[in-house]
């Protein structure tokens, strides 16, 4: 059992360190890789703040997909949604007190587990339906998928069938915090989530989940239409003008 | 018809998504650029050794000069959002002219190179090695994208296949394996002063032809002056203009518009072109020299004001990069945008009632609007965004009694690429350009049947080079493209100068019956 918990603790600060820099390292990436031209797709907000706003709808409602594809996008905004109302309940394990509002979203990270794995599947169901889609489908896509399908079906298991002492799951993140190694219940179901949930962390910086930072930083999204009131030039590009 | 040596697709009224086809278009490829249009733009005469290391190097140094790159290059999740948007794929039903797929390309090459997982599990996340197929794959798709940017619209992560298409196109030319069409036309831009390679005394006597013909037909002097020093406006216009039909009844409708704004204008033979093919080939370099030359001559004319005449991709580079690429503008009039489109000029004079027009001159005709992708997609007109749709129909319902819009999912941001753009407009692509074409005439097809439209209206020299040349194929008349200010140019009542002949003015308006409204008009 010591073994057992472990390797969990080691697994969660692992991922946690890999979430953690390869996603910096990649955001200072971006950050750092100069936009020589403007290119944002146009109609454009020609205003700071209007790009804000262009963003919060990509970001929040997913408007370019709305317009592209209906199917993917219930099924993908489906996904989302369910799938930040589980991370907001899941914070319940690593905060103490628990913040009222987190306390209030309980319920609701249980329909949004539902609604996250009913996404899923419709989602993964375009992948062998849709000839179009068929074709650009690679294995990754389908591991990812079937990962999150797994962790998502693993959690709504605990919660509905095979119910596991949630006080001692916290205790053991409570103690992660502080290197307090407290004992996993050593069930199976939970485990596997655990372990499933680990490998999402770990692969995230390493794969097309990238697109979640990526969005922040997409020039035609991110940029403001007004290169004929401001000249917009990057520093590879100024020194061209020396010579 | 016109004779095709494939099989023309049937026009319907609405496009419906074909089939996946793999290999459909496979056999499509432009013909490759010589040693000769290579060098003059920086390239390598021909595939150079160890082009496999040069390649990923250029691909490494693009990444790290282009944030556009590196974030699509990442963020694909393959959501299938654009498989069904280019037209190129809806014309050919090749699965590699999905933007997802031709990013791909790319990206595979991306994956074996330059990320952690396909180093270690090519296999698994489709990465692969940069071989001689995957290099003439490339070549054939790279080729096959017109960089309109219809994907980007509807990309939940705004990934533009353009961006993609460009670096791709730059790294093979870094490599000495560059596209004949787009090389040798910078070329010329270079050595002459425009696409079509037109020299200065050509373009003198076709503006004074033009000014002949425009006195026989209206009775008034109207100037179309080139390289006139201390002209007030540089009228930056494609080098079609000067010859192609239906582009010069474009310019002879800029023409009358300067006329009757009575503010003096020229063209330039040092800038003679407004597009700037450095765009389609990703080159940041070329792209900056060739803009260059507009700059040199709004110094060396003395100019106050820059207008761009009707171009799609031109009025990108000069609405979103000019700045960038040859500003600052400061010794320009503050009081105009840089710089303005000709769109934008003659809305402004109709909106102040500053033209006198006639829309009954363009009675033998109802129009419908293409909006060219570019236009549509990259740049803005006006104030506002979403501008570059509102002016150009602006003015052609000020200038034309009937007019009628396509299918919603057909125009403004959503229009389609005629198929010709992207330095794509050449013969030896001519089966990727008609079925490329198809999406757009499915929706002109549709207002023809239903609202009895007869022409399309464009303001791109490309649009309407293509149509020209690919509506035969489809049944359709060539001259059904028309040029926005060409129905500008029909509808517009002259002023006559004090040099023009009184008599003969004073004949023309008796002839077409009362006159007083439309000199209310012009008093106003």
């Amino acid at each position: 059992m010591a073994f057992l918990t472990n390797f969990y603790v080691f697994l969660f600060y692992f991922a946690a360190f890999v979430l953690v820099a390869g996603l910096a390292r990649k955001i200072i990436q971006y950050a750092r890789t100069p936009a020589p031209l403007k290119i944002p797709t146009t109609p454009a907000p020609t205003t700071g703040r209007g790009v804000v706003f262009r963003m919060m709808r990509e970001v929040v409602l997913f408007e370019s997909l709305f317009r592209g594809n209906k199917w993917t996008w219930i099924f993908g905004w489906m996904f989302h949604f369910g799938l930040l109302l589980v991370t907001l309940r899941h914070l319940r394990y690593f905060i103490e007190p628990v913040w009222f509002p987190i306390q209030l979203v309980q319920p609701f990270g249980i329909y949004g587990g539902i609604a996250m794995v009913v996404g899923l599947a419709g989602l993964w169901a375009r992948r062998f339906l849709v000839d179009r889609v068929k074709y650009i489908t690679s294995t990754s896509d389908h591991l990812i998928l079937g990962l999150l399908v797994a962790i998502g079906c693993t959690g709504l298991l605990m919660k509905f069938v095979f119910h596991v002492d949630v006080v001692e799951i916290k205790h053991f993140f409570q103690g992660l915090y502080s290197y307090d190694i407290e004992p996993l219940p050593a069930d199976p179901l939970l485990l596997l989530h655990l372990f499933l949930v680990a490998m999402l962390m770990i692969i995230f910086p390493y794969s097309k989940l990238l697109h979640a930072p990526g969005l922040f930083f997409s020039p035609t999204r991110n940029q403001v239409d007004n290169p004929r009131e401001q000249r917009h030039i990057a520093p590879w590009a100024r020194k061209l003008e020396r010579s | 018809m016109a004779k095709a040596t494939f099989e023309v697709p049937e026009l319907t009224q609405y496009t419906e998504v074909p089939s996946v086809t793999p290999g459909a278009m496979a056999h499509s490829a432009p013909f490759k650029s010589k040693e000769d249009f290579q060098t003059p733009l920086g390239f390598p005469g021909e595939l150079v050794d160890d082009w496999q290391t040069k390649a990923i190097d250029k691909m490494g140094e693009l990444l790290g000069k282009y944030r556009s790159l590196r974030v699509y290059m990442d963020a694909c999740v393959k959501c299938g959002a654009c498989t069904d948007k280019c037209h190129y794929f809806l014309g050919t039903g090749d699965p590699k002219n999905m933007p997802v797929a031709r990013q791909d390309l790319m990206r595979k090459v991306y994956r074996r190179y330059f990320t952690l997982s396909g180093k270690l599990f090519p296999k698994l996340v489709g990465a692969e090695d940069f071989t001689q197929d995957v290099l003439d794959d490339w070549y054939s798709y790279f080729h096959q994208c017109s960089q309109c940017r219809r994907c980007s619209v509807f990309c939940p992560y705004g990934i533009d296949t353009a961006e993609i298409s460009m670096a791709a196109r730059e790294i093979m030319d870094s490599i000495g394996v560059g596209q004949k069409y787009c090389n040798e036309i910078i070329g010329k831009v270079y050595k002459i002063g425009n696409n079509l390679g037109l020299p200065g005394p050509a373009l003198i006597d076709t503006l004074e032809g033009l000014e002949e013909d425009v006195y026989d037909d209206t009775g008034v002097k109207v100037r179309y002056p080139i390289d006139e020093e201390g002209a007030e406006i540089l009228l930056v216009t494609p080098s079609a203009d000067f010859f192609a039909e239906p582009h010069v009844d474009g310019l002879i409708g800029y023409g009358k518009v300067f006329h009757e704004a009575g503010v003096s204008w020229t063209l330039s033979t040092h800038a003679s072109e407004a597009a700037n093919f450095g765009m389609f080939i990703g080159s940041y370099d070329n792209m900056r020299r060739v803009a260059q030359r507009i700059r040199e001559a709004a110094i060396k004319l003395k100019v106050k004001r820059i207008v761009f005449g009707e171009c799609g991709h031109a009025w990108r580079v000069a609405y979103s990069f000019l700045n960038t690429l040859a500003g600052p503008w400061d010794f320009l009039d503050p009081r105009y945008p840089v710089p303005q489109h000709i769109c934008e000029f003659t809305y402004e004079l109709i909106r102040q009632g500053k033209l006198n027009l006639d829309k009954s001159e363009n009675d033998d005709k109802v129009l419908t609007y293409h909006d060219s992708c570019n236009v549509a997609r990259a740049s803005r007109m006006g104030n506002t965004p979403g501008g570059q749709f509102e002016i150009p129909r602006a003015i052609i319902r000020a200038t034309c009694n009937n007019f009628y819009d396509m299918d919603e999912d057909t125009i403004r941001d959503r229009t389609f690429c005629c198929g010709g753009g992207g330095g794509l407009l050449t013969d030896d692509l001519m089966e990727l350009r008609v079925k490329g074409a198809k999406p757009r005439l499915d929706a002109l097809n549709n207002v023809i049947q239903e609202k009895g439209v007869t022409h399309m209206a464009a303001i791109c020299a490309i649009c309407k080079s293509q149509f020209t040349k690919v509506l035969p194929y489809y049944g359709l008349e060539m001259d059904q493209i028309v040029s926005v200010h060409q129905l500008v140019s029909n509808a517009i009542v002259l002023t006559p100068g004090p040099d023009d002949d009184e008599d003969e003015d004073d004949d023309e308006p008796d002839l077409d019956g009362p006159n007083e409204e439309e000199e209310t008009d012009e008093a106003a």
